[in-house]
């Protein structure tokens, strides 16, 4: 059986940030309370010309420029986000008209909430696996949407990832993937609404916790491992302090979470959040690396992945295309009335 | 309502999304955007110009601040705007983004990237197309 997995990967993280301080003293709200009790020091947003397509498309121009892939050779690309700049006409069309893989492509954007993107990993395996296409791409990107003064405004960010698929010159193989998915209404965006809505702290326990734990588990299982095992773990990111949780649950450390951990500096990037953690790992994985990921979608499921990295890591040119960390770094503040505005918040339905 | 503008976007793509030139194929002159024929060959270079896609790095020959925009891009002034040499030669302009203003320099290294260039309205197509940024990753 061939192996099958990521043979390159880039990501893009918009440079503007505001301050969840100065979010918290916009609506009168404390912002050392606010600050810890989500573990979000500041968060990305993107600029006025920046949506999910042109993130997608830095992202994807960062992943061939580690590799000396022909874009024509991609076969397939999937983005996954809830904030698609249209509500029809696939970004994918602009991504692969801008990569220069067209016209000969599959195509589809798709949608799960926060983990869209590991479903569009998930869907790309299956195509490689079955040799249906040479090379897919995955994308999972978002510039997402929270309504003025919800809890979410501090937490919605900016950014994503993109991973080519393949079995050839893998740096890191997918041993594993397994779902789990239930109906549970924790959070949604009804169609034509500017904002989603959200059932508060019952977005915790019955969804983000038990659709984490028990497909980890599942996978844990099905691939005789522990959590010690692993080098590094990347979990779906809402907030600081819920991946910490759900690790220590699980029997992870932090430790082990911590390089992909990008929530407290960057904020959610929903579709784009366990991506572009994954894309902080494989920036200073080490061949034999064991990794597990596991993301998180309201309403609700979560994909897992067991994942070890290969040899052909040391032969990629990471350094062709900006770092997590160094994207990390080139920010610039803006304040919460430019925010708005960049943020379109003054826009009346 | 659609926008009589889109033909002529979607017709603009291979230049705006990949920097698509084209180049004399008598006189190895390249051209952005791409031209029917070589001014300088005429006769000889027609149905003899090949497409050519043009790197994404180049530096700033000269640029100004806008500070009163056309309509379109008020929200993002004052912004600046910069005539670019590519490394192949061609001059494009473009907005510079990603950059403070004192920090624009003439002769600083700038990449493409890819930006929404303008919305036709809310409910009106979406043009994107290049932009330039001080260069992220040398070389």
């Amino acid at each position: 059986m061939k192996d099958i997995g990521i043979v390159s990967y880039g990501a893009h993280i918009p440079r503007l940030r505001i301050k969840s301080s100065d979010i918290a003293n916009a609506w009168g709200k404390d912002p050392g309370t606010i600050t810890n009790g989500l573990g979000i020091i500041e968060k990305s947003v993107p600029s006025i010309d920046q949506d999910v397509a042109t993130i997608s498309v830095e992202a994807a121009r960062a992943a061939l420029a580690r590799c000396s892939i022909d874009p024509q050779t991609i076969e397939a690309i999937y983005v996954g986000s809830e904030s698609h700049p249209y509500a029809v006409k696939p970004t994918g069309t602009i991504v692969g008209e801008a990569i220069g893989a067209t016209p000969v492509l599959q195509v589809a954007d798709y949608e799960f909430a926060c983990k869209a993107g590991t479903a569009a990993i998930q869907t790309c395996m299956a195509f490689v696996k079955s040799d249906m296409i040479k090379y897919g791409m995955a994308i999972g990107a978002d510039t997402s949407q929270a309504a003025p003064g919800d809890a979410l405004e501090y937490a919605a960010s900016a950014g994503g990832a993109a991973f080519i698929i393949g079995s050839e010159k893998v740096i890191a193989t997918i041993n594993e993937t397994c779902s789990f998915t239930t109906d549970t209404p924790d959070f949604w965006r009804r169609e034509g609404r500017k904002y989603p809505a959200h059932g508060g702290r019952f977005t915790g326990a019955p969804a983000y916790f038990r659709h984490i734990t028990s497909n980890a588990k599942i996978l844990m299982e099905k691939v005789g491992s522990k959590p010690e095992d692993y080098n590094y773990a990347i979990f779906h990111q809402p907030n600081g302090k819920f991946p910490l949780k759900v690790a220590k649950m699980l029997g992870f450390s932090s430790d082990q979470v911590k390089q992909g951990l990008l929530c407290p500096y960057v904020g959610n990037t929903y579709s784009g959040a366990v991506m572009i953690g994954l894309a902080s790992v494989l920036d200073v994985a080490k061949p034999g690396d064991r990794i597990f990921l596991t993301s998180y979608g309201s309403g609700a499921g979560s994909d897992a992945f067991d994942m070890t990295v290969t040899k052909y890591i040391n032969e990629l040119p990471r350094e062709k295309a900006p770092l997590i960390s160094q994207l990390i770094e080139n920010k610039k503040y803006v304040d919460y009335a430019t925010y708005t505005k960049y943020r379109d918040l003054l826009y009346e339905e | 309502m659609a926008d009589g503008a889109v033909p002529r976007f979607w017709r603009e793509i291979p230049q705006r999304y990949n920097l698509i030139g084209n180049q004399c194929g008598a006189c190895d002159r390249i051209y952005f955007p791409p031209r029917e024929s070589c001014p300088y060959c005429r006769r000889k270079s027609m149905g003899n110009m090949k497409e050519i896609k043009l790197g994404s790095k180049g530096k700033v020959v000269t640029y100004t601040i806008i500070y009163v925009a056309p309509e379109p891009f008020e929200g993002q002034a004052p912004y600046p705007i910069a005539i670019i040499e590519l490394d192949e030669g061609p001059r494009v302009t473009a907005q510079i983004v990603d950059c403070e203003l004192e920090d624009v320099k003439i002769g600083m290294r700038v990449q493409s990237t890819f930006r929404k260039i303008q919305e036709d309205g809310y409910i009106g197509a979406i043009h994107y197309g290049y932009k330039f940024k001080p260069l992220e990753v040398k070389g």
